[in-house]
């Protein structure tokens, strides 16, 4: 078993291939401790076969394990012992008709373009549904009422309560993955990155840069890695008081609404006065940057970050005060630490549930490899939880940011590079790479080839484990609370549909 | 509590713009692109294989912003020769005006000849729009409901966002359309009431953007009716949309 760092780059042959029963046991034996958990495991097409590659991460020594194994049939689900891996698994037969034995539910994931069995088509998706006549059921979607990513919501309702709900998703996907390897261009790849979830365009990039920087050997200067956060936190403050925003809609609590709305517009304005863009489209490109971090614009993001948290600050004493508001937050879409635990959840999904898991603490990346990161982990679990982490983590950021700009002062003077888009990259290597996007962790995986060439290149949005937690939160609801409580996860569809 | 309030409120202050169509945006923002009709043949060639997603021509020299990803990398490349302006207003009714060609410094306007009759006719006062997210980014939507919000505004204009299709005057599809959503955008089109519009927000609609070439698609809806406003933009800003249906529809801006 190889033990590796976060964006280490490791040669594939010094992976020890064992054989499934082996591979099975030491999965296994690692995800008996609650501070492992699989980041990834895929299959890689490799001559007639696979090899099946599984990353897990230790969040107590930020060590990420790598196992691997080559077989396909009849394997022993891993599922049936450790329900997280359950997505992982289903993905692996879907897109490559490997089998699994004993796992509850191969159902599909995404129905994408290079699926092993084409005669499967997200027309005829296989429900669950229960016989009954004192049950019924209730579809939404693809299409939403509002302007939202299509999805389609299952329903199978007691009444009004909702005892089960299944999440088909599948319509957006747009076979990003494929287009990694078939656009050669790093600068192509670099917008399929931030397209892979437009909300998320910074997390994404940085990851795929991270990725290719590592595999070319490049290390950058402290000053770029330092303004890279700085990116990284303003996108998490603009999403989490957007979201604020959103759930007062979802509530009809109209000034909460108006004045997070306000105040996003604030974030996304600073973002695109330094790069030219609100949703920092354009922005991180590999090995350097187009936009350095100036001293006006460091003081205009500090100008507008202190403004934003007082204001924020104002609305929030008021509105987690307020019993019209807090009568609709908590005790609604509980998750539990056992369930979240169970499912693999990841990022804010998990910290809002006493699950204290933050790769900004656990597998530093960038700057934060320099910082001392404490992560908000509250243990309600509820829509109310999700709220006030939302509220903390903004401060946090805007903290960190203050923090950082202040440590830039020092390093403003240094040089920074322009982006360089012809790097060459180490042969037949791996390399793995984890950021803490707004959502949780982001994993993308890229393997080389003996020229250089990247091969293959996975990626996971923190959404592909976390619309399992919705699905759990919204049992023994009311259906009505299903919006608030979908609101509250706020999760990626094209993220997870690729 | 309401001291808690008057404080929110005091803060909020006034957000809406009175005027979008004047509004400045900073001077980054990347809208319309100025080329100098000096731009040689070689430095031509340079960028459009430089383009992520073949937007630039070489000879005569032009940018699609059909295609644009506004990555501006051409620019940085050579930028005594192309200009990102911050002109947000960069809509159009036909697909060829959006083919930026070398010296052309004139702002963007719609073709009254070439806009259907019944648009004015039928829409001028109200419009009621579905919005379909075909395999969009969730950038584009997002700035779709910005539009809505306290700073521009959209609804003073009489122009609104709609759940049911068959309440609406048209569809604003975004995403380059998946083959798996191919058949809900067609059902959601055929629920909505004729006359209607079909309007396209952002790049990866209208062309496809960096996602052309990918076997997840299926575009053929898009072949099968008329477009009535494209709106580039990757993601569209919310001002560069009001202004393009506010100019598809006859509207007063103010």
């Amino acid at each position: 078993m190889m033990e590796i760092y976060n964006t280490d780059c490791i040669k594939i042959a010094d992976i020890s291939v064992l054989p499934y029963k082996q591979f099975y046991m030491q999965v296994d034996n690692l995800l008996f401790y609650k501070h492992n958990h699989c980041v990834n495991y895929f299959a890689v097409p490799q001559g007639d076969g696979f090899l099946s590659i599984c990353c897990i991460a230790n969040d107590s020594n930020h060590k990420i394990y790598i196992v691997a194994h080559n077989e396909v049939d009849n394997l022993e689900a891993l599922t049936a012992k450790h329900y997280a891996m359950h997505v992982f698994e289903r993905e692996m037969h879907e897109n490559y008709g490997i089998t699994f034995d004993d796992h509850p539910w191969l159902k599909p994931v995404r129905y994408p373009a290079n699926r092993y069995n084409r005669d499967e088509c997200i027309e005829n998706y296989p429900f669950y549904s229960i016989d009954s006549d004192d049950l019924h059921e209730v579809g939404v979607g693809p299409i939403h009422a509002g302007i939202i990513e299509p999805g389609h919501f299952r329903f199978i309702c007691n009444g009004e309560k909702v005892l089960h709900l299944e999440i088909m998703l599948g319509y957006q996907h747009r076979g990003i993955e494929s287009l990694m390897l078939a656009k050669k261009h790093q600068l192509q790849r670099a917008v399929l990155a931030e397209s892979i979830s437009g909300d998320t365009a910074i997390g994404h990039s940085l990851t795929y840069t991270s990725i290719m920087e590592s595999l070319s050997g490049k290390s950058l200067p402290d000053r770029i890695q330092l303004e890279r956060i700085i990116a990284l936190e303003l996108e998490r403050i603009a999403i989490h008081i957007g979201d604020t925003s959103a759930l007062c809609l979802d509530i009809a609590y109209q000034l909460g609404q108006v004045a997070c709305e306000a105040l996003r517009t604030i974030v996304i304005n600073t973002t695109q006065a330094w790069c030219g863009n609100r949703f920092g489209k354009g922005f991180i490109r590999l090995a350097g940057t187009h936009y350095p971090l100036t001293a006006d614009m460091a003081e205009l993001i500090l100008k507008n970050i202190n403004d934003v948290e007082r204001r924020y600050r104002e609305v929030t004493d008021l509105m987690f005060n307020l019993p019209s508001v807090l009568s609709r937050f908590e005790g609604i879409g509980e998750v539990t630490v056992k369930q979240a635990e169970l499912v693999g959840l990841t990022g804010m999904a998990a910290r809002m549930a006493g699950v204290n898991r933050d790769i900004r603490a656990s597998h530093p990346f960038l700057y934060y490899r320099n910082l001392k990161f404490e992560p908000v982990v509250l243990d309600t679990g509820d829509v109310m939880a999700r709220a006030l982490l939302r509220r903390d983590e903004v401060f946090q950021s805007i903290q960190i940011v203050r923090d950082l700009l202040e440590k830039h002062r020092v390093l403003q003077n240094e040089s920074i590079p322009k982006p360089d888009y012809q790097l060459s990259l180490q042969a037949n290597s791996l390399c793995i790479s984890l950021i803490e996007g707004w959502r949780g962790e982001i994993c993308h995986v890229a393997l080389t080839d003996e020229t250089g060439e990247v091969y293959h290149y996975k990626i996971k949005d923190p959404s592909l484990h976390n619309w399992m937690g919705l699905a759990l939160a919204v049992r023994n609801q009311e259906i009505s609370d299903f919006p608030i409580c979908n609101k509250s996860f706020n999760l990626s569809y094209c993220g997870h549909d690729l | 509590m309401i001291l808690r309030e008057a404080k929110v409120l005091k803060s909020h202050g006034i957000q809406y713009i009175p005027d979008i169509s004047t509004v400045e945006l900073t001077p980054l923002f990347r809208g319309r692109p100025e080329i100098s009709s000096e731009i040689t043949t070689e430095e031509g060639r340079y960028v459009s294989g430089l383009c992520p997603t073949g937007a630039i021509s070489a000879t005569p020299f032009s940018i699609d912003l059909g295609k644009c990803v506004f990555c501006k990398e051409c620019e940085f490349a050579i930028s005594n020769k192309i200009r990102f302006t911050n002109d947000y207003k960069i809509a159009a009714n036909k697909r060829e005006a959006l083919i930026i060609e070398a010296g052309s410094v004139n702002p963007m306007v719609l073709d009254a000849n070439e806009m259907r009759k019944v648009i004015r006719d039928y829409f001028g006062h109200a419009l009621k729009l579905r919005q379909v997210s075909a395999a969009g980014d969730n950038a584009c939507e997002m700035e779709l409901n910005a539009s809505g919000n306290v700073n521009f505004d959209l609804g003073r204009y009489g122009i609104e966002f709609f759940a049911s299709p068959r309440h609406c005057d048209g569809v604003v599809i975004t995403g380059p359309v998946s083959e798996n959503m191919a058949e809900p955008l067609q059902i959601c089109y055929d629920a909505i009431p004729e006359p209607k519009l079909v309007i396209l927000v952002g790049t990866d609609a209208i062309s496809g953007g960096i996602f052309i070439g990918s076997k997840a698609l299926n575009r053929s809806f898009l072949s099968k009716y008329p477009v009535d406003l494209y709106v580039p933009g990757n993601p569209v800003h919310p001002l560069t949309f009001i202004n393009g249906i506010l100019s598809l529809i006859g509207k007063n801006n103010k």
